[in-house]
């Protein structure tokens, strides 16, 4: 579905991405773990058209997706939550929905849309008038994917999901995250919190400085010593 | 009752500075630059209104409309044109480049048309009412009425319409409404076409209230419309008209008190003493962080 070769992508004179290359899957849930720094968000961003490679391709359904903006990225059928949720504080929950759905003109449709997703978050159906900026850590979480669902994603790319909420919360966006690819939505997912993001994912990438160092299933890797040391804080 | 009289005089001054604010401030909240060029627009606007009822007959309304649309066009021009390879750019040469905008419209302007000024057409009867013993004029009533009538429009636009929306969502973080579909550069030609529009038609009906219309004539409307910006809460909507408002009526009472000589300085006097004690603007939230 989705074939990433060789990229490079710097920030000026940073070379954020080296050469970096990795397959998604239609159905599958496939995770990116990796320290801070080492260019996961920037791999997030490349794929969905905000940040430009230097060189190497990407496709996406078989046709090639680099350098093509954003919109029409949306359009062909990638969402991306990203890091930190970046929700529209100023605009109020549904609002926030709305503009998920913005490239769409099915009206019957978008309803539709909307109704499930306040089905599967019915905290967001009691804050549905009120401005996003107020929500808790997790309700933006809940609000960011909710809004990305509503483009009518067929891959959707996560960044780190569960970054600063509580357990039980990171439990809940886990379940969901599950229910969605079940639903048919293939995932891209960035995590900081391998343990969970193995315990989701048919398959995983490490990557470190801008190359993959690693790749498998998430069995192997939850079995593989040194990502128990690394990543998973285990002990040997 | 002569203060209900300045009152009316005060708002009706005031929502021609709020409808010229609505510009700034749509287009600070957006792109974060402060558009120097934006009252030699309202300028244009009001030359092509005087040239829509001098040179083509038209009637005020038509004329209206006319300068509207053609000053969104201009605003939109400006942007692509001057602006828009500058979005990455440090905001100093955005701000010079907008002063040069500016300079270029209104010397590009007395260049090619001259420089002497207009007298604007009378085409709007100059009868008057009395209210509660004050004598309000029907052309203070009609500007008002205009003004209102757009902010009401305005606000219909910002906050039920998609490319409303848009606009929203752009100038709270233009990354993620990327996310979303939506096309940055598009938006950003709407917010200047729209705030354009709305500095054109203060252009005509300032002519229609103060007779007298000339190439230099945005320049210290646009600087009052500026201060306007800043008191309501720069990128803040509601607070440009507020402002703008607030503004005409102080400067109303300050030139009936007597002291018309210090009514262009009112201004400056309200932008010193916000930018010392609330910075942010009557609207705005006092965060220190923003730059
Ligand atoms: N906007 C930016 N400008 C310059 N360098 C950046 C920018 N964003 C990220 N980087 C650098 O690119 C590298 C990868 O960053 P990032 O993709 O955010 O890492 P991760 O998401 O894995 O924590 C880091 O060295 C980071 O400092
Ligand atoms: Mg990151």
């Amino acid at each position: 579905m989705l074939s990433v070769k060789d990229i490079d992508v710097y920030y000026g004179n940073i070379h954020a991405l080296k050469g970096l290359s990795l397959e998604v899957n239609e159905g599958e849930i496939v995770t990116l773990i990796g320290a801070n720094g080492a260019g996961k968000s920037t791999l997030l961003k490349t794929l969905s058209g905000l940040l430009k490679p230097k060189a190497g391709t990407i496709h996406y359904l078989n046709s090639s997706i680099v350098g093509k903006p954003a919109q029409t990225i949306v359009k062909a059928g990638i969402s991306h939550v990203p890091e930190g949720r970046r929700v529209f504080a100023n605009m109020t929950v549904e609002e926030n929905l709305e503009l998920g759905a913005y490239t769409r003109k099915d009206k019957k449709g978008i309803a539709e849309d909307l109704a499930k997703i306040y089905e599967t978050f019915p905290r967001l159906l009691e804050r549905r008038k009120q401005l996003s900026g107020t929500l808790s850590g997790g309700e933006q979480q809940m609000l960011a994917m909710g809004r990305a669902i509503m483009s009518k994603p067929k891959l959707l790319l996560l960044d780190e999901p569960s970054m600063g909420l509580a357990p039980l919360m990171v439990q809940t966006i886990f379940q969901v995250i599950d229910d969605i690819n079940k639903q048919g939505t293939t995932i891209l997912l960035v995590e900081q919190n391998a343990n969970m993001a193995l315990s989701v994912a048919n398959r995983a990438y490490v990557i470190e400085t801008g190359r993959v160092i690693l790749s498998g299933t998430a069995k192997e890797l939850q079995a593989s010593e040194e990502i128990k040391m690394a990543y998973l804080g285990g002990h040997v | 009752m002569e203060w209900i009289q300045q009152l009316v005089n005060g708002i009706s001054l005031g929502s021609i500075y709020a409808l010229i604010a609505l510009g700034y401030t749509m287009v600070y909240g957006i792109i974060k630059l402060i558009n120097f060029a934006h009252g030699d627009v309202f300028m244009v606007g009001s030359f092509v209104g005087f040239y829509s009822i001098v040179g083509l007959g038209l009637d005020f309304f038509t004329a209206l409309v006319l300068a509207m649309i053609f000053c969104a066009i201009f605003g939109v021009l400006i942007e692509r044109i001057a602006y828009k390879r500058l979005r990455n750019a440090t905001r100093i040469a955005a701000l010079i480049t907008a002063i040069g905008v500016s300079l270029l419209i209104e010397n590009g302007f007395i260049f090619t048309w001259g420089p002497q000024p207009k007298a604007f057409p009378d085409i709007i009867a100059n009868g008057s009412f009395e209210i509660l013993g004050a004598k309000i004029s029907i052309k203070s009533i009609l500007i008002l009425s205009i003004s209102i009538t757009l902010m009401v429009i305005l606000q219909f636009i910002v906050h039920k319409t998609k490319i409303g929306k848009a606009m929203r969502a752009v100038s709270h973080d233009n990354e993620a409404a990327r996310l979303m579909g939506i096309n940055v550069d598009n938006t950003i030609s709407a917010t200047f076409a729209i705030g354009s529009a709305l500095a054109g038609a203060a252009g005509v009906i300032f002519g229609l209230y103060y007779t007298k219309i000339d190439p230099l004539m945005g320049i210290i409307p646009g600087i009052k419309a500026f201060v306007a910006a800043v008191l309501g809460g720069i990128g803040i909507i509601p607070g440009a008209m507020v402002g703008g408002l607030v503004l005409g009526v102080i400067e109303t009472f300050v030139n009936a008190s007597g002291f018309s000589l210090w009514r262009d300085a009112a201004a400056f006097v309200i932008l010193i003493l916000i930018l010392i004690f609330r910075p942010n603007g009557i609207f705005g939230k006092n965060t220190r962080e923003k730059v």
